[in-house]
């Protein structure tokens, strides 16, 4: 087990305390009273995890594809279960994005939320403990009870703070995720029955036959798929982010929706290799679906929240289509495409958090013209607007240019046809910009009484918007001109990562143990996908 | 040597004594349950000071092992849970408080015997000790017009009927083996099921009885009605403790009848997924609480039935792991029905609607458990169900465990709806719930108990593991 570890060097837990920390907060909140309180608290508990957070940037060692600050306890020894944690390239810059989130999710709900603060505070605490335990667990069983656990915060979200379908959004995004994950769990046994172990790294390259593979690929994959979310599975997504209030929408998109791409690089790749060989056709064709669907309804959307919506399930396209080309561009490229939109799509859903509190209103319409009332508002959008349409200079530019060129360096049709995705993406985030910051289709300014109503509602954002939209921008900026510190963290990983893939489907067990069937297809997958592109 | 190792049913048995010299005089409800706490307490404690003795008693048709103590744990531990959580036992008519208390004891007192009981005539006598009680308790109600009639009607038709086919298969083992003796039968048995298909018959008649017990597809017909016929604090008996010693008893006859027991198995499979998917099907569309509790336990019943029908050491341990969760998760969620019905009345989704601001113990206690009984980690629901799953697949029941995975999808909806009623505004404002401190305190351990053996299963794991060792 030591082979693939190296134990915390630190000289404390860092990240059970990160962990901890959170749950604790919560705790602590049941007993305090008053809204200011407990604003102040949860921002100071989310502000202290980030803190906690930061020497997994400092201290980590980028030349080992080893698991860092590990921490090994044993939990459930009557089933071999225990408690690991651990990052390695792949999760250090998942967890990291997601304790400087969550400072975010407070304070842009500063006053959107106006009611139950203190479950307010208690719940995205919660949630914060879940979503760094499922980057952080080595275990799959802890990995999926993290997994799992997260549902009832994210539930309670959008259920109790939701808008008005907040009903039918809430149970369907619980029911879509619960039956993903639950197949999760079963591949999870199964694997255990099979190899007697939980432990993340030793399955990962160990040699299942084939057909065992498929079935484990397909059980994790459905799970990732409807987390992504790919098409088909992206409907309960639309439903989720209008309904939720704007932390709900900041953590879904830029944190839970992550965790789909994330499984993929934990699960499936090197748990699956042979598998992940035969399904690749398949889910490029899906990342291609997501991207151009994705994209084409966020097009024709008049709500600003279901546009930004329709436009991640474009964005997470690249990130599959990225994870699936298997060649060291397109790997890194979607994980860096993971954290833009991550920061991009957070910011448009704080942005557009702000306009509903001064408008009441998410229709583009209701939101016209606003470039004559807020212009530092309107700076931002632009900025953002153009992060999401991959414009140069900014960080999706970056992640974007990578994966199309793991494309086009692979399968040049897979890259043309996605190319129509980054041009649907600036349709239509041009779109939105030109309607809500100016828009003279009607032909008038408004002047006068209505001009001054305008006025009133549409004041400009105060400090504590524009220190939330700020301190996103400088990662905007930061990724899209100096990305090099970020690729080299994942460097070493991902190089780990496609020799495991590259060693699982050649191993001469996977073929033997395979039918001749799982054979023939092993040796021919390379030549189809050549011949289908 | 006797008496020390019964001294639990000896605790049990005074207790209902002296609740029978009470029903003798006229005594306050509040008196009546502190006697019946302060005894049940009395009793748990000497059942659990007793948990590691062993013994072989009444011409070896009683049998006190790890097993058996485990479960009277429980069982006591449940009788003790059912009188705190119906403390003012509003829903039971007036002059019939201390009768009640009586019967409910005299009930666990069967199930106890029962857990202990080797010796199919035995066997017999402790079920329908424990059945009679139940058959005079459920139409004890107050003010609900004639539902508990149909249903005390409906749960003595059906309890007969099952008891009836269990003797007639008792009759058959008895013809085939020339023993009732479960210990005997051991031997013998496993050849018969192997050759005789009169076998494989007479060992599912046999278990008839316990199916009923536990609403198993195909004897559940009386559950939904007898559940929301009864009070509600007779439900929340009737839902747990007679399941708990069914299971027991359905673990004793699998490992009677051989760990290969392929025909048992296929017909035991069968029945799994029916009620699994019955259950969770028909509760998608109730609106009475009771009722889809009622369903959802079918359900319940088909996983617990997974974990049975392993016959190994895993899947079993996993089965009286499930059971014993799944009987705080029911009476936390009875616990919450009892307190929002202020007349003992039946309680419905609308009467959840603002519950979060009437009560927001209650509020989460209901969360909690739904979201356990759906299997969300980390409740004891989710080890259950995370157990059953490992020993299917250990014994390689891949097909048990998909359906059993997609129902559990399934079942998630409806325990989903509960959770949003309860959680989502009322339409009218309504008073707040004041909760005395006993209620309160009540709810957090529901809350913990959930929760903690969900986060820390080991102990209650090992003391499963080491009862079903006893079997094997």
């Amino acid at each position: 087990m030591e082979n693939y570890l190296i134990l915390n060097t630190l000289n404390f837990p860092i990240l059970s305390l990160l962990l901890i920390v959170p749950v604790v907060g919560a705790i602590v909140a049941m007993f305090l009273r008053g809204d200011t309180v407990l604003k102040f608290w949860g921002l100071a508990v989310t502000l202290l995890t980030a803190l906690i957070s930061l020497p997994l940037w400092t201290r980590f060692d980028q030349t080992t594809a080893k698991y860092q600050f590990v921490e090994l306890r044993h939990w459930f020894p009557a089933l071999d279960l225990d408690y690991v944690l651990g990052v390695d390239g792949i999760s250090v810059l998942l967890v990291l994005l997601t304790t400087l989130v969550m400072p975010l999710c407070i304070l842009c709900s500063w006053t959107y939320i106006k009611t139950r603060w203190k479950e307010f505070v208690i719940v995205t605490l919660l949630m914060e403990t879940a979503m760094l335990g499922v980057f952080v667990s080595l275990n799959t069983v802890l990995f999926w009870i993290f997994w799992e656990g997260m549902l009832v915060p994210m539930y309670l979200i959008i259920a109790i703070w939701g808008g008005a379908r907040k009903d039918y959004a809430s149970i369907k995004f619980f029911l879509y995720t619960f039956t993903g994950s639950i197949f999760l769990l079963v591949a999870i046994v199964a694997m255990y029955i099979t190899t007697g172990t939980f432990f993340i790294p030793e399955l990962m390259g160990h040699d299942f036959s084939f057909s065992y593979q498929v079935w484990i690929f397909l059980a994790c994959a459905l799970g990732f798929a409807i987390k992504m979310p790919m098409f088909p599975f992206h409907t309960w997504l639309p439903a989720a982010h209008v309904e939720a209030p704007v932390a709900g929408s900041v953590i879904l998109a830029s944190i839970l929706l992550k965790m789909g791409g994330y499984g993929f690089l934990r699960f499936c790749l090197p748990m699956a290799p042979a598998a992940t060989l035969y399904f690749v056709p398949l889910l490029l064709v899906m990342s291609l679906i997501s991207i151009v669907v994705g994209g084409y309804l966020a097009l024709g959307q008049s709500d600003v929240k279901k546009l930004i919506a329709y436009s991640s399930v474009g964005h997470m396209g690249f990130v599959t289509l990225g994870i699936f080309l298997l060649n060291d561009a397109g790997i890194k490229g979607a994980m860096l495409q993971m954290l833009n939109h991550g920061i991009t799509t957070g910011a448009l859903f704080i942005l557009i958090g702000i306009i509903y509190e001064r408008t009441h209103s998410r229709e583009i319409a209701d939101n016209s013209k606003l470039g004559m009332f807020m212009p530092i508002y309107v700076t931002f959008l632009g900025i953002f607007s153009l992060s999401s349409l991959a414009f140069p200079g900014t960080n999706s530019f970056v992640s974007e240019f990578l994966v199309l060129f793991g494309a086009f360096d692979k399968f040049p049709l897979v890259g043309a046809v996605s190319i129509l995705g980054a041009i649907l993406a600036a349709a239509y985030m041009l779109r939105l910009m030109q309607k809500m910051v100016w828009d003279d289709s009607d032909g008038h300014v408004p002047h006068g009484e209505h001009a001054e109503e305008r006025k009133r509602i549409l004041f400009d954002c105060n400090y504590r918007e524009v220190l939330q939209l700020a301190f996103l921008t400088i990662f905007v900026f930061w990724i899209g001109l100096h990305p090099t510190p970020l690729l080299d963290m994942m460097d070493t990983s991902v190089a780990h990562l496609i020799h495991q893939i590259d060693a699982g489907s050649v191993l001469p067990e996977a073929v033997e143990h395979g039918s001749e069937h799982g054979h023939a297809m092993l040796q021919n997958a390379g030549t189809w996908i050549k011949n289908l592109f | 040597m006797l008496n020390t190792v019964f001294l639990p049913e000896i605790a049990l048995m005074l207790m209902t004594l002296v609740l029978f010299f009470m029903t003798l005089g006229k005594f306050r409800t509040g008196t009546v349950q502190a006697v019946s706490l302060v005894m049940a307490a009395i009793t748990l404690v000497i059942t659990f000071a007793s948990l590691a003795t062993q013994g072989l008693m009444f011409y070896d048709v009683y049998q006190i092992d790890a097993l058996s103590q485990l479960f009277k744990v429980v069982i006591v531990f449940g009788l003790f849970l059912v009188y705190f959580l119906g403390s003012g036992l509003i829903g039971i008519e007036e002059k019939l408080h201390t009768e009640y208390n009586m019967f409910l004891a005299i009930s666990a007192l069967g199930l106890m015997f029962l857990s202990s009981s080797v010796e199919l005539l035995t066997i017999l006598l402790s079920l329908e000790i424990s059945s009679y009680a139940l058959y005079v308790v459920i139409p004890f109600r107050r003010g609900q017009g004639r539902l508990h009639v149909e249903a005390g009607i409906k749960y003595i038709l059906f309890g007969a009927a099952s008891t009836g086919l269990t003797l007639y298969g008792m009759s058959y083992i008895f013809g085939l083996a020339q023993t009732t003796y479960l210990s005997e039968l051991t031997e013998r048995l496993p050849g018969l099921v192997a050759t005789q298909p009169l076998a494989v018959i007479a060992i599912i008649l046999v278990m008839v009885a316990f199916f009923y017990k536990l609403a198993l597809f195909p004897m559940h017909f009386w559950a939904p009605d007898v559940y929301q016929g009864a009070a509600n604090e007779t439900t929340s008996f009737v839902a747990t403790l007679p399941k708990v010693g069914a299971v027991l008893l359905l673990l004793r006859f699998v490992a009677v009848a051989g760990i290969d027991i392929s025909q048992v198995t296929w017909v035991l499979a069968a029945i799994a997924v029916l009620s699994m998917v019955f259950g969770n099907f028909s509760a998608l569309v109730q609106t009475d609480l009771k009722r889809l509790l009622a369903y959802s336990s079918i359900a319940h019943a088909g996983y617990v039935m997974i974990g049975i029908l392993t016959a190994d050491k895993m899947g079993m341990a996993a089965a009286v792991f499930y059971v014993i969760g799944y009987l705080l998760m029911n009476l936390g969620a009875f616990y919450v029905i009892y307190n929002i019905a202020p007349k003992g009345e039946n309680v419905t989704f609308d009467d959840l609607k603002g519950l979060s601001r009437r009560s927001p113990l209650l509020a989460l206690t209901l969360l909690v458990s739904v979201f356990g009984m759906a299997g969300i980690p980390p409740t004891i629901g989710f080890i259950g169900k995370f157990m059953i799953f490992t020993g299917a697949l250990h014994k390689g029941f891949y097909a048990l465990v998909v359906i059993a995975v997609m129902n559990a999808a399934v079942a998630a909806f409806y325990y989903l709806k509960m959770a949003r009623a309860a959680y989502c505004a009322a339409d009218d404002e309504q008073d707040a719930i004041v909760l005395p401190f006993g209620a309160k305190v009540m709810g957090t351990f529901f809350i913990l108990a959930i929760i903690l053996i969900g986060a820390l299963p080991q102990s209650l794991l090992a003391a499963a593991k080491e009862a079903v060792a006893t079997l094997l």
